[in-house]
C-alpha cells in the first residue's frame, strides 16, 4: 500500500523537485484521490533541490473492497477479509497509481518536456512487496528493464522462526530510467509479482496490457509468465465453493492447485519432449492396442489426453470424468465445447452433456464430460471398451484405494484398464526433490516398481484381469523408468469379483 | 408359480351381473371395432384419468380426434404416458381398438417392461350396431367397410390373447352382456399390506423338520399333533406368524413332515410361505415334468414315494398356490426367497418371479460355469425391509436394510429365524450335518456366489457364501438435487451445485465413509451487539433463548482450536466388525470437512490414550458400548491449520507490521516538513496498533507441537455410542463425563471451563457477562451458550443448539486487524444472520439424523446422505465472518 520514488537532481541546473512537475503534483500538498478499494494519498516526504521523494499511499476499504463484489463470488472466502490487500503492494496499488499519475505514465509533461523525455535518476522503495514464486523472481522482472534490485525478506513472524520468510519482500530498486517508463514498469509488474488479481480479468485487461507493456514486454525475458499471470482465470462459483471448504478445514484453497513440486522432465524444458508427452503417448499407444472404441478418461483434469483422443476418429465415444468441477470447466473450454457443458447430475437417465460443434469433420459430439467420483460405485462407468487411470492413483489415500478398486475393476469393468504412476525408485534421479518426499504435494503416495506391480497383480487376480507393465520415458538401469504404466486386460466374463 | 392366466367367457346366463376381476395394478386392453362402445364402457367403470384414449391422443398432438395420420404420433405420446402411470403403481386403461395383434404386443410389453399384469377386456359387439353407431356420428367417416375389417381381425384375435401374454382375458359378447358388467379390482396376491405382523422369518429348512420343530418352540409356538403323532401345524399363543423363506424341501432328512407342518400352518393362518428354487423344481417334477434329478431332489421325491398318493397331489396343490414375494406390514416388509429389489416389490411378471426365487441373475455364466448374480442388496436403497434366504451365509447381516436368513442348517449350520418387528436373531444349530456341501461350508469364496438361475446348471455352488461389502457407496447416494427427510427439521434440500462442490472435498480429502458417523453443524454467533465498541456480547445470546422460552442455558468456553470429531473404538474387534476396518485402525479422529487430522499413527497414539481414559473411566462398561462417538475440540490451532496461520495470518502480519511502520515514518517526515497530512498520520499510527494486536491475537492459536507432545483434546460431548445417541442428555452429563475423562488423562484431555445461567434472572446474566468479559480479556476466543437441556425445541421449531460469542481480539482474525476502527464497525454492524441460522439448524438437524440412523444400525449409504449434506451445506455462500 506504500511505494516511494525519489529522485536526485538529474543536472546540476535542475532541482530535484522538479519531480513535482513530471508528476502534476505539487510537492507542498498532500493529496487524496478515491480510487478503485479506497483512497490514494499522494505526498512528499522531502522536496529539496537536492532530493525528491513523491510517496503513493492506498488506504484501502477492506470492507468496501468486499462489497463491491457482485454475486458473492470470491468474497464468499475468508480469505476476502483477513488479507493482505491493506498492506501490501498489489494490483490496486498499481491500478491507484496509475490514476493518479495518469499523464506521468504517458510521458507528457508540457512544462517540462525535455526532462519527462530522458532518464532520471531513480529509487523506487515498496516496503512490502508480494512476490510470487519466491524473491528472485522480482529479481527477473526488474533486472532485464535495467533495475538494480535490492531486496531484503520479510520474515513471516519473528516469533515463529520456523515459519521462516514471508512472501513478502523490502524492494528497492534503482536505475537511470525515464519516469513514463517506471511507472509502466510497476503498473504491469506489481500484479505479475502479486499474482493475485483483485478484479475480474476480461478483454479489457489484454488492451490494457498491450497498451501499458507494449515497448517493453514484447522482448522480455519471461514474457510469457508476466502475460499468463496478469491475465489470471477468472474463478466460478463452485471453485468458491471448493475454496470455502477447504478454508474451513484450516487449509489453504491455493493449495487444491499448487504446482507440482518438480517439473515433469529433469532437467528442466532442456529435454524436450516431456515427460507429460512421453506419458501421454504411451497411453495412447496402450489404447491403439487394445483395440478400444469406446474410451473412459477416469481423472481427466483439464482434458490434455481427451483432446488427444478426439484427434482420432477411431474412438467413437470419449468420455472424461473427473471429480473436480473446475477441472471439467477447464476441459470443456479448452476442448472448445460450445456450449462449455458438463453433466454435474447423478442423473445417469438424463440427456448426455455432449458437445456439438461446426466443426468439420468427426465432431466433438464423440464427447461427454461428467462429474463423478472413483470412490463411489457409478453406472455411467459401465460398459467401456478401455478406461485410462493417468496420473490418478497416487491422489487417492491409500485406505480409499479399494474403494477405487471396486468402481473401476469390480463395477465398471472395462475390457482395458491402463493405470499410469510415478516411479518412486527414480525420485533420486530429480536432484531438487528431497528424499523422502513426493513429486506434487497432493500425491498421497508414490510406489516402487515393486510396490506398484504386486498391487497390481492383487486387483488383477481378484478381478480377473491379466496384468502387464510397460516404462514411460528413459528407462534407467538401476532405478527404472520415471512412470510406471499398466495395462489390464480382462480376461473372464464379469463374476461376482469383487463386486459381490 | 399361481396367476396362470385365465380366459372367461360368458355363460349361458348372458344378462345377469357379471363382475370383472382385475388386479388393482394392471395395464388394461379393450379391445373391441370402432363403434362397440369401448369410451362409454371406459367410463362407467374407470376414473376419467385412468383411460388413455387413442382418440384423445390424436387430438392432444394434432388437434383432431379423428386425424388418422395422427396416429403414429398419438400411439407413441399414449405409451409414454402409460408407462409414466404404471411407474407410478397406477391402473391403466387404454382404450383404443388394439384388435391387431401387433397393437396388443405392444401393449403386452409394456406391462411386461413395468412389472404389471396386462389384462384384456374385449367388446363384442354386432357389426351392424357398430356400422349403425358410427353413421350416427357425425364426427365419424368410417366407412362400413373398415368396421367390418376390424371385425374380422377381432373375431381372429379372440383365440390366441391369453397366448399373446394377457394374463385375465375378458370377453363380453353382446350388448346386453356389456351393460351388466361390473369391474371390481383386487388387491394383488403379493399384496398383504394389511397385515402388521408380528412374524418370525425363517431361513431355508431343507427338510431339517426336527430344528424347525426346536425352532418354533423357542420362537414360542405350540406344536400341534394328527393322530399318528405327526406335527401338523404350530401355533402362536400371542399369534405371531411364521413366514418360510422358501427351500423347505430337498437335501434334508424330512421334506415331506416339513411341507405337512408348513401346510398346515398357513392352512390354519399361522404362517405365510414363499416359494424357493427347490419348491419350483420339485412342483415340476410332481408335474411329470424333465427334471435333472440332483441338489438333494432325489431325496425329496424318495420320502414323498413313501407318502400317500392324496398327499404329493397337496404338495403340488400348495406349491402351485405359493405368489413370488409377499409385501406386509403397510409396505415396511418384503419377503422373497432370493430377495428382491425395490423396482419389483408388490409387481408381478416372470422376471420378478424368477427375481423373487433365484436372484438377480443374467444368465450368463462365469469361468466355472456358474451363474453369474450381481449383488442386489449392495444395491439396494428401498425402505422396506427385504428378508431372504437362498445363499448360505455364516451369520446374518444386515446389509442395507435387507438380511439373508438362511444360515446354512442342511449343511451343519443353523437354522435362523428373525423376530419382525423386533429384528431379534433367534436360532437353532443343526442336529447334523445332514447333506455334505460340495465346498466346506463357511469358507467365503468370492467366486461363486450361490444357486443358480437354472436349477439344471447348478454345481453345488449353493454352499459359497458371497463376499459381502455393504459399503459400497453409488454416486446417486450422493449427486445431485437431494431432499433428506430428517425426524427433527422436516425435509432439508441438497443443492445440485453444493453437492457437486462437496462431491469433490469428500472424495479427495475425506477418511474413508465408514469411519464419518457424522460431520458437526456450522454455529450462528449471536445477534450484533449494540455496544459501541462491540460486535457480539452475551446479552443478545441471551436473549435469543430468552425470547425461545429457554430459561436455562450453559455457557462454554469456546476452545482456541480446531473442532474434531474422534470416533474410538474399545479394540482391533470392534473397529473390524462394526467399521469394517482391516487395517488395524481402531477409530478417526477428523475435522469438520471429515478430513483425518494426523497420520494413522499418531491418530491412533491418540485413540489409545482417549480408549485408556475411557475404560479408567469406566465407560466402556457404563454405557455398554464397543465404541465412542465425541464432540470435540482439538487444540493448537496450528496443528491443523498452521500453513493457513503461516502463509495467511502471519503474511498479513508480516505485510502490516512492515508496510505501516514505513508509512508512518513518510507522512512524519512529511508532516515534518511542513505538510498538512491531517488525520492521515493519526490513523495510520493507529492502524499500527492494530496490526499489533492482530498479529497477538492469532499467536494465541500457536504453539509448537511434536507428535502427541503439546496436543490437547476437550471433548464437551457424547454424540452417539453403538444402538444410542444422547442429544436428549443435558450438557451437564455430557461435560460430567468429559470431566471423568480428562481426569483419567488430564495431560491429553482437558475440560471444558463452562458456567450456567438463568436467563430470566438478571443477576445469573450478569455473571455470565462478567465471565465472558474475563474470558475475553485475556484474547479468548470467547463461548458457547447452549440450552442446558440440549436438544430443545420451541413453538417455533427447533431451537439453536449453540450460539457463538466471540472475544473483541479474536474478532480481528475474522474481521481483519482494522475492525474497530469507528468507520468500519458501523458498516460491519450490518450483518445479515438469518441464512447462518436457517443454515445452522438445517445442519444440526442432518447431523442428529446421521446419529440416529448410525445408531440404528441403518445401512451406511443412509448415514452417509445425511453427513453427505452437511458438507454440502456448508459450501453455501454464507457469509464466513458469521
Amino acid at each position: 500500500m506504500l511505494l516511494t520514488l525519489t529522485t536526485t537532481a538529474p543536472a546540476p541546473a535542475i532541482p530535484a523537485s522538479d519531480l513535482g512537475f513530471l508528476l502534476h503534483k505539487h510537492p507542498g500538498r498532500a493529496q487524496s484521490y478515491p480510487v478503485a478499494g479506497g483512497t490514494a494519498h499522494v505526498f512528499y516526504p522531502e522536496a529539496t533541490d537536492e532530493r525528491c521523494t513523491v510517496a503513493v499511499l492506498l488506504e484501502v476499504d477492506p470492507i468496501a473492497l468486499v462489497r463491491g463484489r457482485k454475486g458473492g463470488g470470491e468474497g464468499f472466502a475468508l480469505g476476502a477479509y483477513v488479507n493482505d490487500r491493506p498492506y501490501a503492494a498489489s494490483s490496486l496499488l498499481a491500478v491507484a497509481m496509475a490514476r493518479v499519475f495518469r499523464t506521468a505514465m504517458s510521458g507528457r509533461c508540457d512544462d517540462r518536456p525535455e526532462l519527462a523525455a530522458g532518464p532520471l535518476p531513480l529509487t523506487i522503495r515498496i516496503p512490502a512487496l508480494p512476490c510470487a514464486g519466491g524473491p528472485g523472481v522480482a529479481e527477473q522482472m526488474f533486472a532485464p528493464l535495467g533495475w538494480r534490485v535490492e531486496l531484503t525478506t520479510i520474515p513471516a513472524d519473528p516469533e515463529f522462526p520456523q515459519w521462516g520468510d514471508s512472501a513478502y519482500v523490502d524492494l528497492e530498486l534503482r536505475g537511470s530510467m525515464r519516469l513514463a517508463d517506471a511507472l509502466t514498469h510497476l503498473y504491469v509488474l506489481l500484479p505479475v509479482l502479486d499474482n493475485a488479481q483483485h478484479y475480474w480479468v476480461g478483454p479489457a485487461e489484454v488492451d490494457k496490457l498491450v497498451r501499458a507493456g507494449g515497448s517493453w514486454l514484447a522482448t522480455h525475458p519471461h514474457r510469457d509468465l508476466i502475460t499468463r499471470r496478469y491475465l489470471a482465470h477468472q474463478g466460478s462459483l463452485v471453485r468458491s465453493a471448493v475454496d470455502r471448504l477447504t478454508e474451513l478445514d484450516g487449509s489453504e484453497p491455493s493449495a487444491l492447485d499448487a504446482e507440482p513440486s518438480v517439473a515433469d522432465a529433469p532437467g528442466t524444458a532442456t529435454t524436450p519432449p516431456s515427460l507429460a508427452v512421453l506419458r501421454r503417448q504411451a497411453v495412447l499407444d496402450a489404447i491403439q492396442k487394445s483395440g478400444a472404441t469406446r474410451v473412459l478418461d477416469l481423472g481427466c483434469g483439464e482434458g490434455a489426453l481427451l483432446a488427444a483422443l478426439l484427434g482420432n476418429p477411431a474412438y467413437a465415444e470419449i468420455v472424461g470424468v473427473d471429480v473436480s468441477v473446475r477441472a471439467l470447466e477447464r476441459a470443456s473450454r479448452r476442448l472448445r465445447m460450445d456450449p462449455p457443458s458438463w453433466d454435474a447430475a447423478g442423473d445417469a437417465t438424463g440427456a448426455p452433456a455432449s458437445a456439438s460443434t461446426g466443426h468439420p469433420g468427426r465432431g466433438r459430439d464423440r464427447l461427454r464430460l461428467f462429474q463423478s467420483s472413483l470412490t463411489y460405485q457409478d453406472d455411467r462407468l459401465a460398459g467401456f471398451d478401455a478406461a485410462v487411470l493417468m496420473e490418478v492413483i497416487e491422489h487417492v489415500d491409500p485406505p480409499r484405494l479399494r474403494a477405487l478398486e471396486r468402481t473401476v475393476f469390480g463395477s465398471a469393468r472395462p475390457g482395458t484398464v491402463i493405470v499410469t504412476t510415478p516411479n518412486a525408485d527414480y525420485n533420486i534421479r530429480y536432484p531438487d526433490l528431497d528424499a523422502g518426499t513426493h513429486r506434487h504435494h497432493d500425491h498421497r503416495f508414490e510406489w516402487t516398481r515393486e510396490e506398484f506391480r504386486a498391487w497390481a497383480r492383487n486387483v488383477a487376480e481378484a478381478n480377473g484381469y491379466v496384468v502387464t507393465f510397460t516404462p514411460v520415458g528413459e528407462d534407467d538401469p538401476e532405478v527404472g523408468p520415471p512412470t510406471q504404466l499398466a495395462t489390464f486386460v480382462l480376461t473372464s466374463s464379469p463374476t461376482t469379483g469383487s463386486a459381490a | 408359480m399361481t396367476e396362470s392366466p385365465t380366459q372367461v367367457s360368458a355363460g349361458e346366463s348372458g344378462t345377469a351381473p357379471r363382475p370383472l376381476a382385475l388386479p388393482e395394478l394392471s395395464l388394461v386392453a379393450l379391445v373391441g371395432v370402432t363403434g362397440s362402445g369401448k369410451s362409454t364402457f371406459a367410463s362407467r367403470h374407470f376414473a376419467p384419468t385412468e383411460v388413455l384414449s387413442s382418440d384423445t391422443f390424436r387430438g392432444l398432438v394434432s388437434d383432431d380426434d379423428n386425424d388418422q395420420s395422427a396416429t403414429k404420433d398419438a400411439f407413441e405420446a399414449l405409451y409414454f404416458v402409460a408407462g409414466r402411470r404404471l411407474t407410478r403403481r397406477r391402473l391403466t386403461v387404454v382404450d383404443a381398438t388394439n384388435v391387431q395383434p401387433r397393437d396388443r404386443q405392444r401393449l403386452v410389453e409394456l406391462a411386461r417392461a413395468h412389472d404389471v399384469l396386462p389384462v384384456a377386456i374385449v367388446l363384442d359387439v354386432p357389426e351392424r350396431v357398430c356400422v349403425a353407431r358410427n353413421q350416427a356420428r357425425p364426427d365419424r367417416t368410417f366407412e362400413s367397410h373398415v368396421v367390418h375389417r376390424q371385425h374380422a381381425q377381432l373375431r381372429k384375435s379372440l383365440k390366441h390373447l391369453t397366448r399373446e401374454g394377457f394374463r385375465r382375458v375378458h370377453v363380453l359378447r353382446g350388448l346386453a352382456e356389456i351393460d351388466a358388467a361390473t369391474v371390481v379390482r383386487e388387491r394383488l396376491f403379493t399384496d398383504l399390506r394389511h397385515e402388521p405382523g408380528p412374524f418370525d422369518a425363517i431361513g431355508d429348512v431343507h427338510g431339517c423338520r426336527s430344528e424347525l420343530e426346536s425352532l418354533l418352540g423357542m420362537l414360542g409356538y405350540v406344536l400341534t399333533h394328527d393322530a399318528q403323532g405327526q406335527v401338523v401345524g404350530a401355533h402362536h399363543p400371542e399369534g405371531r406368524r411364521a413366514i418360510f423363506l422358501g427351500d423347505l424341501v430337498d437335501r434334508g432328512p424330512d421334506s415331506p413332515g416339513v411341507l405337512r407342518l408348513a401346510m398346515g400352518m398357513v392352512a390354519n393362518g399361522d404362517a405365510f410361505v414363499v416359494p424357493g428354487n427347490h419348491e419350483n423344481k420339485l412342483m415340476r417334477a410332481l408335474r411329470g415334468s424333465k427334471v435333472q434329478i440332483s441338489h438333494g431332489l432325489a431325496e425329496t421325491l424318495d420320502q414323498l414315494d413313501k407318502e400317500p398318493p392324496e398327499f404329493r397331489s397337496h404338495v403340488q396343490e400348495f406349491i402351485e398356490g405359493l405368489v413370488s414375494h409377499l409385501v406386509l406390514d403397510e409396505g415396511k416388509l418384503v419377503v422373497a426367497h432370493a430377495g428382491l429389489k425395490e423396482a419389483y416389490h408388490n409387481r408381478s411378471s416372470r422376471r420378478v418371479r424368477e427375481f423373487a426365487m433365484y436372484g438377480d441373475t443374467t444368465g450368463e455364466t462365469d469361468e466355472f460355469g456358474l451363474p453369474v448374480r450381481y449383488p442386489w442388496a449392495n444395491d439396494y436403497r428401498g425402505a422396506a425391509i427385504v428378508l431372504y434366504g437362498h445363499v448360505p451365509t455364516p451369520a446374518p447381516e444386515w446389509v442395507n436394510n435387507t438380511m439373508c436368513l438362511d444360515t446354512g442348517c442342511v449343511f451343519g449350520g443353523r437354522l435362523t429365524a428373525l423376530r419382525y418387528p423386533e429384528r431379534e436373531l433367534v436360532s437353532v444349530p443343526a442336529e447334523q450335518v445332514w447333506y455334505e456341501p460340495v465346498k466346506p461350508f463357511l469358507t467365503p469364496d468370492p467366486s461363486a456366489a450361490g444357486d443358480s438361475a437354472h436349477p439344471e446348471q447348478s454345481h453345488g455352488s449353493v454352499t459359497d457364501a458371497p463376499r459381502r461389502e455393504p459399503d459400497v457407496l453409488d454416486i446417486t447416494d450422493v449427486l445431485g438435487r437431494r431432499v433428506i427427510e430428517t425426524t427433527h427439521h422436516g425435509r432439508v434440500s441438497i443443492r445440485e451445485e453444493n453437492a457437486a462442490g462437496a462431491l469433490e472435498v469428500m472424495s479427495r480429502f475425506a477418511l474413508d465413509p465408514r469411519w464419518l458417523l457424522y460431520l458437526p453443524p456450522t454455529m450462528a454467533p449471536c445477534a450484533t451487539s449494540t455496544r459501541a465498541e462491540l460486535l457480539e456480547h452475551p446479552d443478545e445470546a441471551f436473549a435469543a433463548y430468552r425470547s425461545d422460552g429457554v430459561t436455562q442455558v450453559i455457557c462454554e468456553t469456546k476452545h482456541m482450536g480446531s473442532r474434531a470429531i474422534l470416533l474410538v473404538c474399545k479394540d482391533e474387534r470392534v473397529a473390524r466388525e462394526r467399521f469394517g476396518a482391516d487395517d488395524g485402525r481402531t477409530g478417526a479422529i477428523y475435522t469438520r470437512t471429515g478430513r483425518s487430522f494426523f497420520d494413522s499413527d499418531l491418530t491412533e497414539q491418540i485413540l489409545a490414550r482417549v480408549r485408556e481414559a475411557a475404560e479408567a473411566a469406566g465407560l466402556w462398561s457404563e454405557l455398554t458400548t464397543g465404541w465412542l462417538l465425541l464432540d470435540a475440540e482439538l487444540l493448537p490451532w496450528s496443528a491443523k491449520a498452521e500453513d493457513l496461520l503461516r502463509h495467511q495470518y502471519a503474511a498479513v502480519g508480516a505485510a502490516a507490521r512492515t508496510a505501516l511502520p514505513a508509512a508512518v515514518a513518510a507522512l512524519e517526515q512529511s508532516a515534518a516538513a511542513g505538510v498538512d497530512v491531517g488525520e492521515l498520520l493519526d490513523r495510520t499510527r493507529s492502524r499500527v496498533g492494530n496490526a499489533e494486536a492482530y498479529t497477538q491475537a492469532y499467536r494465541r492459536y500457536c504453539w509448537p507441537t511434536d507428535g502427541l507432545s503439546g496436543v490437547s483434546v476437550a471433548p464437551f460431548q457424547l454424540l452417539a455410542t453403538d444402538g444410542a445417541t444422547y442429544a436428549d442428555r443435558d450438557h451437564q452429563w455430557h461435560l460430567a463425563l468429559a470431566d471423568r475423562l480428562a481426569q483419567a488423562d488430564p495431560e491429553l484431555i482437558r475440560t471444558t471451563p463452562h458456567q450456567v445461567v438463568d436467563v430470566s434472572d438478571p443477576a445469573s446474566v450478569e455473571s455470565g457477562v462478567r465471565w465472558w468479559e474475563s474470558l475475553t480479556a485475556a484474547g479468548g476466543e470467547g463461548m458457547v451458550v447452549k440450552p442446558l437441556a440440549n436438544l430443545t425445541r420451541s413453538r417455533r421449531g427447533l431451537v439453536q443448539p449453540g450460539i457463538k460469542v466471540r472475544g473483541r481480539e479474536y474478532l480481528r482474525i475474522i474481521y481483519g486487524p482494522d475492525y474497530t476502527e469507528p468507520a468500519n464497525l458501523t458498516r460491519l454492524r450490518d450483518r445479515n444472520l438469518g441464512r447462518k441460522r436457517s443454515l445452522a439448524l438445517r445442519e444440526y438437524a442432518l447431523g442428529l439424523e446421521a446419529l440416529d440412523r448410525a445408531a440404528r444400525g441403518e445401512p451406511l449409504w443412509r448415514v452417509h446422505e445425511c453427513v453427505f449434506g452437511v458438507l454440502a451445506l456448508e459450501s453455501e455462500p454464507v457469509d464466513p465472518r458469521l
